[in-house]
């Protein structure tokens, strides 16, 4: 990682970077940008539509009254450097050609290098009858505040009958949230004593509990031993809240008393409006390794907002964060891209009864069993309530270490090998 | 590495019978795949299927899944699914001979 005090041929002289979302790539990114110019050298934006910063990971604790809900959210100015500037305002569109960003208002930010950090969207409209009849009532997401807040109080009623968890359709941000909600379900239940009243069912487009085999094998077999049923290969293509049953593509039906639906997800709404710059779904389709969007060699995505073979997860954006900013500094400095992401992903898995899961992976190797970041850490793919104490301890390092754009002890950007034994499932 | 046999070649696939080789395929295997997965007759809209797969692996390297098959191809999601019943992306990757589409997670 470069220094604060660059040599004065930096490239970073009178330039201006800006950097589209305040979440957590975007926060990140604009802090490490900090530490590596000096203010007087480089002016630093950041654009986000509001002023609150959601604690994503803490959605899931929601619901299960583990968490509460004014806890989770924290100004977004107050997380980012002095220097930054930081602007509240709706973007419209980006100028790919002019290297202009257009807000509400008029206003007109032009930029020498982009960064679009505004994460994914849910779309729960874009599913047939999702946002009809039932929700709110008995149909619900955790995946934003009001839907997981919702769904506590919808919990505390529930007595009995059909609970299904299902995930409209990939990519979905952090994708064993919804496996997390379906294990804490069971325990949840289980402490209210009703748990042989409750039918629990996890329905999922994929053909297993997760896409890579081993892992896909462990975490179907947590849901076998919770007695939580699995249905695979399920698209959701409607939801029939008068009859209580979810459709898939398919025609196969899974009737439900409560549906907790992860929607489709998509890029943020701008994306679309700004041509050259998104996929299908709004994404933005950077180069897989250098996060540099092809043909535009000043424009870069990071985090949910990128359209890469990689997970939706904050893990992953503090991952891909020192390579984008190593390869912000070259381009500014006219040197070619030396920094490459591998596609690292960590998640801890919580499974309810204090026990957690940790997996580790990246672009290549798919999550293994072992020891984490080295033969002697946390156990990887096992439930222990080390991983649990981690996960908790986690949301401290977000505040504190994370997004302040700091390393993480002992934790580097390419995915550790030492400690891992190689299975097949 | 498994091998099947199209059109009188032997073809080199994965486990689930999935292409390795894109180029090794040609049009008159289609029927035959096809059939394998109980697709008794292409009609042309299952080819603007195909076809669409072909192009989409050779610009970006991976198959579409349903959802961007839905948005881009011309063929809705319902329609897809009528086409292909056991999963589009899936069925449509093996008939036009790319590899399976990668899961995004």
């Amino acid at each position: 990682m470069s220094g604060r005090h660059l040599p004065h041929d930096s490239g970073g002289v009178g330039k201006h970077i800006v950097i589209l979302g305040g979440g957590t790539s975007g926060t990140m990114t604009a802090n490490r940008l900090c530490r590596t110019y000096d203010q007087r050298e480089c002016r630093i934006t950041v654009v986000d539509q509001n002023d609150d910063h959601l604690y994503h990971p803490g959605l899931l604790f929601v619901p299960f009254g583990l968490a509460q809900p004014d806890h989770l959210v924290r100004p977004r100015p107050r997380q980012l450097n002095a220097a930054v500037d930081y602007k509240q305002a709706r973007i419209e569109r980006v100028d790919l050609d002019a290297r202009i960003v257009h807000l509400a208002g008029g206003i007109r930010l032009t930029y020498d290098v982009l960064v679009v950090a505004t994460g994914a969207t849910l779309l729960p409209q874009e599913t047939e009858g999702l946002t009809g009849t039932g929700w709110g009532d008995k149909v619900f997401t955790f995946y934003d505040l009001p839907g997981a807040v919702g769904l506590h109080d919808a919990l505390e009623r529930f007595e009995g009958g059909r609970l299904v968890v299902d995930v409209a359709d990939l990519p979905l941000k952090c994708p064993v949230a919804p496996l997390e909600f379906a294990f804490l379900a069971d325990w949840y239940f289980r402490r209210r004593g009703i748990r042989d009243r409750v039918e629990l069912t996890y329905a999922t487009p994929l053909d297993g509990a997760f896409t890579k085999p081993v892992a896909a094998k462990a975490l179907g077999g947590l849901l076998k031993d919770k007695g939580i049923e699995l249905v695979t290969e399920f698209t959701l293509g409607e939801v029939d809240g008068e009859r209580g049953r979810l459709v898939s593509y398919d025609e196969r039906e899974v009737p439900f008393d409560l549906a907790v639906v992860v929607p489709l997800h998509g890029g943020a709404e701008y994306v679309e409006r700004s041509e050259g710059l998104g996929d299908e779904l709004g994404f933005v389709p950077v180069d897989p390794h250098t996060l540099q969007l092809p043909g535009r060699p000043e424009v870069f995505a990071i985090g949910d907002a990128a359209g890469l073979p990689a997970s939706k997860a904050g893990s992953v954006a503090h991952f891909e964060g020192e390579v984008l900013v190593r390869n912000i500094v070259r381009h500014l400095a006219g040197q070619p891209l030396d920094a490459f992401f591998d596609g690292h992903a960590n998640c801890f898995v919580e499974t309810g009864f204090h026990k957690a899961l940790l997996i580790d992976f990246n672009y290549d190797t798919e999550p293994l069993p072992g020891h984490f970041p080295g033969p002697v850490g946390l156990p990887l793919m096992k439930e222990s309530h080390a991983a649990h104490l981690g996960k908790l301890a986690f949301e401290w390092l977000y505040w504190h270490s994370l997004l302040p754009g700091r390393e993480l002890p002992g934790i580097g950007t390419a995915m550790p090998e030492r400690g891992k034994h190689h299975v097949s499932a | 590495m498994p091998t099947a046999t199209y059109n009188n070649t032997d073809i080199p696939v994965d486990d689930e019978g999935f292409f390795t080789d894109p180029a090794r395929w040609t049009e008159p295997m289609a029927e035959q795949i096809a059939k394998e997965t109980g697709i008794d007759t292409l009609t042309d809209r299952h080819w603007v299927v195909i076809r669409f797969m072909r192009e989409q692996y050779a610009a970006k390297g991976t198959g579409p899944t349903v959802r961007v098959l839905g948005k881009t191809s011309g063929v809705s999601v319902k329609e897809l699914y009528q086409l292909f019943p056991k999963g589009p992306a899936k069925t449509a990757a093996k008939i036009a001979g790319i590899p399976k589409p990668r899961g995004c997670i």
